[in-house]
C-alpha cells in the first residue's frame, strides 16, 4: 500500500490542509448552551420550563424588594401608598430594637464588646493556621463566657440590666453560644457514657440521649417553662431565660452525644489498644489519645449541629422570650408601622440575616471536612 | 492466667480493681439519679399542694369546653379533654403525614435534580436547597402564613373559582356527603389496591421465569382508578353535593381547608424537602459510577438505569437519613402552636394545660405521645433498613 501515496490520484491531497477552528457546535458559548441546555428534547422542555419559572419569579422579586420598595419614611403612611414593595423604612426605624431587643441606651457598648470579644476569640480558632488552638479554645470556653456574663449582666459594679429586657439578634446568640458550649462536656461524657462498659451507666445515658431526641424543641421549652419550676425546692426560682437556657442545652447534649459518638466510632480500635499497651488509664487515653482525634473528626458535626440549634433558637419566642424573630413578630402590631407589606418585609429582613449566619457555618463546615478528608475512605 | 498472677490480683488493693471500680460508679449514678428523682419528685408534690393544683390523670373525663377548628373525629365543646386530646393527636399525624408525602416528591425530584446534566435546573435546584434549608422552619411558616395568606382578601371579597372559594379563612370547596351506597366505592379501592399488588406479583414472577415484561404500571393504575370510577358509575353517585355559601362574616357548608393547616402544610413540606434533596443527592452520588457504565454497557436505556440500577442501591445509603428527616418532620409540626393550627401541642400543652394548670400531667403526655412516634417509627424502619441492606458474604 505505501507506494500507493506516490501516484498521483486525484481525490488524494498532497499537502497539509490548514489548521480549522473547531465547529461551532463543539467549542465555545454554543456548544457549552447545547451540551447544558439543549442536549436533548426533554432537556430542552426543562429548560423552557425553568426560564418561565425564572421569569415569572425573578422580575417581581426585584419589584418587591429593590424597585418599588419603601427605603425611608417616618411612619406608615410612607408605606401604605399603592403599589408600594417592601417596607424597608420600618427596619431602618426598627433596627436597633432588632439588635438589642431592650437594652438600656447608654448601656448597648457592653453588647458590642461582647460581640467584638467572640469575633477576636472565635475567627481565630476556627482558622486551621493560626498556633495556640488550647488557650484559644481556653479563651473562648471558659474565659470568654465569664466575661459575657459579667458584661451582659453587669456584675462588678456594672449597671445591672435584667434579662427580661434583653431581645433580638443578642438573645438569639446567647441562647445558640450558651447552648453549644455548655452541651459540649456533657455530650462527651454521654457519648462515652452510651460506649461504657458499665450496664447501667450505658442504659441511662441511651435512655438520656434518646429521650431528648424523641420529643420536639417546643414540648422541651414547654416542660422546662411550665413544669420545671415545680420540681425544684420552694424558694429556688429562675429567670424565665436561664429556664429557656436548661431545656435548650438538655436538648443539644443529646445531639452533641450522637455527634461525639460518631467520632469515637470512627477511632480505630488499635488505638485505644495503644493506650492500654502505654500502660495508660481509662481517663488518660481518652484525654491524650481518643478525643484529640475523634473531636478533630467531628467538628463538621458539631457545626452542623450548632446550625440547627442556632435555627432552633426561634422557638424561644413560643414561650415568650423576645429573640431576632420574635422581636420582628413583636413589631407586627405596632400601629405607628402597621401595613399589609410590613409583615413581609420584617421577615425577610429576619431570613436574610439567619441565612448570612447559617450558609456561613455550612460553608465553613463544608471547608473543614474537605481539609479532614484524609482520603483513606476510598 | 495461672494461679500465681489470679492469687497477686486478689490481693491488690480493690481501689484499682476494674470490676470494683465499675461496681462502685456504677452504684454511685444509681444514688445520684435516685436522690434527683426522689428530692424533684417530693418538691413538685409539695410544690402542687401548695398551688391548690389536683394532681392525676382524673381531668381527662372532664368537659372541655373549647372549640377546635379543625377535627377529623367528632369534637363538640361538650366533649372531654380526652377527646381533645385525640383532635390534637389526629390533627398531628394528618398534617405529618401529607407532610412525608409532599417533602418525599418534592425532595426527591430536587435531589435529582441538583444532580441534572442541564444547568439551569440544576442552579436552581441549588438556589431551593440552600435557601430553605438555612432560613429557620418558624420563620418560614410564619412568612407563608402572614405575608403570604395572610394578604389574601377578606371572605365577602374571596376569590372565586366555579364553587371554591379562597380568601383570608382558607380555602373553601363543596363538600361530598355520602348517601347509602358509598361504602361500595371504598370497597372498590381496597379491592382494586390489593389486585394490583397481586397482579404486581405476578408479574414479577412471571419475568423472573420467562423474561416477559408486563405493564405492571399501566395495569396496577387502571386498576385502583378504573374500579372506583366503575362503582361510582354503577352506584349511580351516591354523594349530594353541598356547596360553600356566603353567611355572615364566614363560610356556611362545604369544607374549609384552614389557612394554618395550609400554611403549616407548605411550610413543612418545603424545608424537609430542602434537606430530603440533599439525603437523596448524596445517596445517589455514593453509588460508584462503575455501576452505571455496566448498566449502560449491557445497552440499558438511561432512565431504566436510574430506576432499576442507581435507586435501589443509593436507597441504601438514603433510607436511614431518610428516617430521620420524617421523624423531624413529625416533631417540627409541633410548630403549629405558633401560627394556630390545632395540633397536639397546640391543643393539649396549649389550651388544655391553661384551662387545668396540670402542667406535669399535660407536659409528660405530650412528650410521650412524640416519643412513642419516634421510637415505633425507628423501629419499623431499623427492621425495613435490615431487609433491604447488603447481605455481605
Amino acid at each position: 500500500m505505501a507506494q500507493d501515496r506516490n501516484h498521483s490520484l486525484a481525490y488524494v491531497r498532497t499537502e497539509m490542509v490548514q489548521e480549522q477552528p473547531a465547529p461551532i457546535n463543539a467549542k465555545g458559548p454554543v456548544a457549552w448552551l447545547r451540551q447544558n441546555l439543549f442536549a436533548t428534547i426533554p432537556d430542552t422542555l426543562f429548560t423552557i420550563f425553568a426560564l418561565l419559572l425564572l421569569v415569572y419569579i425573578i422580575p417581581p422579586m426585584f419589584r418587591f424588594l429593590i424597585a418599588d420598595a419603601i427605603w425611608t419614611g417616618d411612619n406608615r403612611e410612607a408605606c401604605i401608598v399603592p403599589g408600594a414593595g417592601a417596607c424597608w423604612a420600618f427596619v431602618d426605624a426598627k433596627f436597633a430594637q432588632f439588635m438589642y431587643g431592650r437594652y438600656p441606651f447608654e448601656e448597648r457598648w457592653r453588647v458590642d464588646l461582647t460581640g467584638i470579644l467572640l469575633v477576636a476569640g472565635v475567627i481565630p480558632l476556627a482558622m486551621p493556621s493560626v498556633p495556640y488552638k488550647k488557650w484559644n479554645a481556653i479563651f473562648v470556653l471558659i474565659i470568654f463566657p465569664i466575661l459575657a456574663f459579667i458584661l451582659l449582666t453587669g456584675k462588678l459594679g456594672l449597671e445591672p440590666v435584667q434579662t427580661s429586657l434583653w431581645g433580638g439578634l443578642l438573645v438569639t446568640l446567647v441562647v445558640a453560644i450558651v447552648g453549644i458550649v455548655v452541651s459540649f462536656p456533657f455530650g462527651i461524657f454521654l457519648a462515652l457514657g452510651r460506649r461504657s462498659n458499665m450496664p447501667i451507666i450505658k442504659m441511662l445515658s441511651i435512655i438520656f440521649i434518646e429521650f431528648w431526641r424523641g420529643v420536639p424543641l417546643i414540648t422541651v421549652l414547654f416542660m422546662s417553662s411550665v413544669m420545671l419550676p415545680f420540681f425544684l425546692p420552694d424558694g429556688v426560682s429562675f429567670d424565665k431565660l436561664l429556664r429557656a437556657l436548661v431545656g435548650v442545652t438538655l436538648f443539644a447534649s443529646a445531639y452533641m452525644a450522637e455527634v461525639i459518638r460518631g467520632g469515637l466510632q470512627a477511632i480505630p480500635k488499635g488505638q485505644y489498644e495503644a493506650g492500654d499497651a502505654m500502660a495508660l488509664t481509662f481517663w488518660q487515653s481518652t484525654r491524650l489519645i481518643i478525643l484529640p482525634q475523634a473531636l478533630t473528626l467531628v467538628i463538621p458535626g458539631i457545626v452542623n449541629t450548632f446550625i440547627g440549634l442556632f435555627k432552633d433558637t426561634t422557638l424561644v419566642l413560643i414561650i415568650g422570650i423576645f429573640d431576632l424573630l420574635g422581636i420582628v413578630q413583636l413589631n407586627f402590631t405596632d400601629a405607628n408601622w402597621a401595613s399589609s407589606k410590613t409583615p413581609a418585609t420584617g421577615l425577610i429582613f429576619a431570613a436574610i440575616i439567619y441565612f448570612i449566619f447559617c450558609f456561613g457555618m455550612s460553608r465553613y463546615s463544608m471547608y473543614m471536612e474537605r481539609r479532614l478528608d484524609t482520603g483513606h475512605k476510598s | 492466667m495461672n494461679n500465681d498472677s489470679n492469687a497477686q490480683s486478689s490481693k491488690a488493693s480493690l481501689l484499682y480493681d476494674p470490676v470494683a471500680r465499675s461496681i462502685f460508679f456504677q452504684c454511685l449514678t444509681v444514688a445520684i439519679v435516685a436522690w434527683l428523682v426522689y428530692a424533684g419528685v417530693n418538691n413538685a408534690i409539695t410544690n402542687l399542694e401548695k398551688a391548690n393544683v389536683a394532681s392525676g390523670f382524673g381531668f381527662l373525663t372532664d368537659r372541655a369546653g373549647f372549640d377546635i377548628s379543625q377535627s377529623l373525629i367528632e369534637y363538640t365543646n361538650d366533649s372531654s379533654y380526652l377527646r381533645a386530646f385525640y383532635v390534637g393527636l389526629t390533627n398531628t399525624l394528618l398534617v405529618s403525614a401529607l407532610g412525608i408525602f409532599f417533602a418525599t416528591i418534592i425532595g426527591f425530584s430536587v435531589g435529582i435534580g441538583r444532580l441534572s446534566k442541564n444547568y439551569l435546573v440544576r442552579k436552581i435546584c441549588m438556589i431551593y436547597v440552600e435557601t430553605l434549608r438555612n432560613i429557620p422552619l418558624l420563620l418560614q411558616l410564619l412568612f407563608w402564613y402572614k405575608a403570604v395568606l395572610g394578604v389574601l382578601p377578606n371572605v365577602r371579597d374571596a376569590m372565586q373559582v366555579g364553587d371554591i372559594f379562597l380568601s383570608n379563612r382558607g380555602l373553601a370547596i363543596p363538600k361530598f356527603i355520602p348517601e347509602a351506597g358509598a361504602s361500595a366505592i371504598l370497597w372498590a379501592v381496597i379491592i382494586g389496591v390489593i389486585a394490583a399488588v397481586i397482579v404486581g406479583k405476578w408479574a414479577k414472577r412471571r419475568q423472573m421465569a420467562t423474561g416477559q415484561q408486563f405493564p405492571t404500571i399501566m395495569v396496577g393504575f387502571a386498576l385502583i382508578v378504573g374500579l372506583p370510577l366503575l362503582a361510582l358509575v354503577v352506584t349511580g353517585f351516591p354523594f349530594t353535593i353541598e356547596n360553600p355559601k356566603l353567611g355572615g362574616f364566614n363560610f356556611n357548608g362545604g369544607s374549609v381547608v384552614l389557612p394554618e393547616f395550609v400554611a403549616l402544610l407548605l411550610g413543612l413540606s418545603l424545608y424537609t424537602a430542602s434537606f430530603i434533596a440533599e439525603i437523596v443527592r448524596s445517596g445517589i452520588l455514593a453509588v460508584s459510577k462503575g455501576q452505571t457504565e455496566a448498566a449502560y454497557a449491557l445497552g440499558v436505556r438511561p432512565n431504566i438505569t436510574m430506576r432499576k440500577v442507581i435507586v435501589p442501591q443509593a436507597m441504601r445509603v438514603v433510607i436511614p437519613p431518610l428516617t430521620s428527616q420524617y421523624l423531624n418532620l413529625t416533631k417540627n409540626s409541633s410548630l403549629a402552636v405558633a401560627i394556630g393550627y390545632p395540633d397536639l401541642v397546640a391543643v393539649f400543652s396549649g389550651t388544655v394545660l391553661n384551662q387545668t394548670g396540670q402542667a406535669v400531667e399535660v407536659v409528660l403526655m405530650t412528650m410521650l405521645v412524640y416519643l412513642a412516634i419516634s421510637l415505633i417509627t425507628s423501629t419499623f424502619m431499623n427492621w425495613f433498613n435490615s431487609r433491604v441492606s447488603l447481605v455481605e458474604r
